[in-house]
């Protein structure tokens, strides 16, 4: 009984961590898709930026010896770091790659999305930037445990972790409904020759979107390195499963919307977590993908979004 | 005859349809054997690894090109019906021969790359040859089928949904056969397993190995160019109309009376049949299939050959295809910077030449050659 309830006290708290960067990730393809209609392919790719720069960060900053311990602030400092570098590749990659292509087919886009995604991946894999090995993130927060529930541990990485992606949420949440450009970006999201008409400057929000996306992708990436201390290398096909994944959430909340994504990046994690605990641990990726198809077959404006239907 | 037809290349007169239908199998058979039994020799063992890459390259770029060029659907699964192929066609003949002959070695014709044809009545073919092409169909079969389920949620879907769909198929496929049980290699037990029990025995995260090696120059160059020519006659008749209307637009092909759901399904199941013949066919000379390593790089390395040689130009994939297989072997100084240049090269292609090189022109219908093709009046005479 006793080990019953700690495998799912367990399971819930790993969902829990893990699905918050799920949401912090999806919230970028959410923002990008409701305004620009199509999926950043390369959003995953800065969720993996975010993570590497945060490591070579610290390694510069001579954390990643195993006695060196890291004061308190080392891990703010990093990741504020991490989100402004991440946020100007963001605006760059707006700026060279999408948007001349403003008002071309979705599927030039997509292609030039992926284009994109190939291009970081690779470019961050030569030796003289990342590399092409994985490394290992030094640790930055002493990994005490807080509190125990039901023998189940509840550790400061997850904690740290998931509380800052809900506060980069709140902050998130705050910048979209309750500020002036908060509004052009819904506005810009909703309709974007009428929005330019009001007088919106619709290059800027689009730049603009892209850097908060792009800043909160790293967040992940760092966070998310935080918790799987083995960083990989760029390349690597366990990145892209996160950022499906996270895409998968971003759908499944209904694209667009941006309560869905952070409703769904949880869904997501724990649909994950559960599924590999109590079903079969090598079926994990599976269900996330089983869940997008079914998601889509009956509910293809996702749980949380409004069905449209296309005007001719 | 009382009616005089203004135009003799309509009418359905006999002799003109027969050496018209079988030119194209006559040439690939001629090609085949001549890769085979001429280039090969010629050029020797390197040169011949590079040939065959790139006709199965060309199989996997033009049956993709039949969904993202023709249609205008995206799809990033090619590798995963690569896999569902290969693993398909590489069950039947590693248990087929334990099967069939008692034995892992299947006998094999001087087509194939076992093949020693000495005291056999029948050097050419063999009935382990037979198998060979049979296990390909079926690999080819078996990947049409999950071509459907993957293409029907597009009913639902438009473009990058479904893109993301695909690749999710990739991916499950990935695990699904990564965790099938290991592969028996016990000839009685073999014997006493009962077939359906068989397919689960697929290797599992090692992979499918000792596959019997059938793949040589003939059957890859064969199987190349039966599907340019499948390729060429579907975009040339209605059917490749059909296709090419969704691709422009959807609303008004629908309007036009194209049943869009249907055309799109049936884009998916031919182009993820040819894919899995292209597995069935790499598994049959690596004489191993891995699908850890069939992940959804390998997509993307056919997708470029597609966007690059142009969404919709059958020549152009192929070409595109010969291009970028010989090319890294061309680059292998620089083999860090090879993807980065190709995605730079994509991305530049989109911005400057969204259509791809050769759009969906083929490649006789661009440049010095246009005003030719366009004055011969009807399209289509030859084969390829």
């Amino acid at each position: 009984m006793n080990a019953a309830l700690q495998t799912f006290f367990e399971t819930l708290i790993n969902g829990l961590a893990v699905g918050s960067l799920y949401a912090l990730v999806a919230l970028g393809y959410t923002m990008v898709y409701g305004i620009l209609k199509f999926i950043n392919f390369a959003h995953s790719d800065i969720v993996v930026l975010g993570a590497w720069i945060a490591f070579v960060l610290a390694r510069s900053l001579g954390y990643a010896t195993p006695d060196a311990a890291a004061p308190w602030y080392a891990g703010l400092l990093i990741l504020l770091v991490a989100m402004t570098a991440c946020g100007a590749i963001g605006y760059a990659v707006e700026r060279l790659a999408y948007k001349p292509l403003r008002g071309a087919p979705r599927l030039n886009v997509l292609i030039t999305a992926i284009g994109v995604s190939l291009f970081l991946q690779n470019t961050g894999q030569l030796s003289f930037l990342f590399g092409a090995s994985p490394q290992r993130m030094p640790s930055l927060l002493p990994d005490t445990p807080l509190l125990t529930v039901f023998g189940a541990r509840v550790s400061l990485v997850d904690v740290v972790g998931a509380g800052t992606a809900v506060l980069l949420m709140v902050g998130l949440e705050y910048l979209i409904f309750h500020t002036k450009l908060g509004r052009a970006m819904r506005a810009v999201s909703y309709n974007t020759s009428v929005a330019s008409l009001m007088g919106v400057n619709v290059n800027a929000v689009i730049s603009f979107t892209f850097v908060v996306g792009s800043a909160l992708a790293a967040a992940a990436g760092f966070l998310y390195s935080m918790k799987y201390v083995g960083i990989k290398q760029p390349a690597d096909a366990g990145w892209v499963m996160l950022g499906l994944k996270a895409f998968v959430a971003a759908v499944v909340g209904g694209i667009g919307n941006i309560r869905g994504a952070m409703i769904g990046g949880v869904m997501i994690g724990l649909l994950e977590f559960f599924g590999a605990a109590y079903v079969s641990t090598q079926y994990r990726d599976v269900y996330v993908f089983a869940l997008l198809i079914l998601v889509l077959l009956f509910r293809p404006a996702g749980l949380f979004g409004r069905a449209t239907v296309e005007k001719v | 005859m009382t009616r005089v037809a203004p135009q003799l290349d309509d009418g359905p007169a006999a002799w003109r349809f027969v050496p018209r239908n079988l030119a194209p199998l006559g040439a690939a058979l001629g090609l085949a054997l001549l890769m085979h039994f001429v280039f090969q020799p010629a050029a020797g063992s390197f040169a011949s690894k590079l040939a065959l890459d790139i006709a199965v390259n060309i199989i996997l770029a033009v049956s993709l090109t039949m969904v993202n060029g023709f249609t205008g659907q995206f799809s990033m699964g090619t590798a995963g019906f690569m896999a569902v192929g290969g693993y398909a066609a590489a069950a039947v003949t590693y248990y087929g021969s334990f099967r069939l002959y008692g034995s892992p070695n299947p006998p094999a014709g001087i087509l194939s790359a076992f093949g020693d044809p000495t005291g056999l009545p029948l050097p050419w073919l063999q009935s382990g040859d037979l198998m060979f092409v049979a296990a390909c169909l079926f690999g080819g079969l078996v990947a049409a089928g999950a071509g459907y389920i993957v293409g029907l949620p597009s009913l639902r879907l438009r473009g990058d949904y479904l893109a993301i769909v695909t690749l999710g198929f990739g991916e499950i496929v990935r695990v699904v056969l990564q965790t099938s049980e290991r592969r028996l290699s016990n000839a009685e037990q073999i014997a006493g397993t009962p077939w359906p029990k068989l397919l689960t025995h697929l290797g599992g995260s090692l992979g499918f190995t000792s596959i019997p090696y059938f793949t040589t120059l003939f059957w890859v160059w064969l199987a190349a160019v039966l599907t340019l020519v499948v390729a060429y006659r579907m975009k040339r008749s209605s059917y490749g109309r059909a296709f090419l209307s969704i691709r422009e637009d959807e609303v008004a092909a629908e309007a036009m009376g194209v049943c869009t759901t249907k055309f799109k399904v049936r884009a998916f199941v031919i182009s993820s049949f040819f894919a899995g013949v292209a597995g069935a066919l790499i598994a049959h000379q690596v004489q191993s299939i891995n699908a850890g390593e069939l992940g959804f790089q390998r997509s993307f390395d056919v997708i470029i050959m597609v966007v690059l040689g142009g969404m919709g130009s059958i020549s152009g994939a192929v070409l595109a295809a010969g291009v970028l297989t010989v090319l890294p072997e061309l680059l292998r100084f620089m083999a860090d910077y090879r993807m980065v240049v190709y995605a730079l090269a994509l991305i530049v292609m989109m911005i400057v030449r969204p259509q791809g090189l050769f759009g969906v022109r083929e490649v006789w219908e661009v440049g010095p050659f246009r005003r030719r093709a366009a004055g011969s009046g009807a399209p289509g005479g030859g084969a390829t």
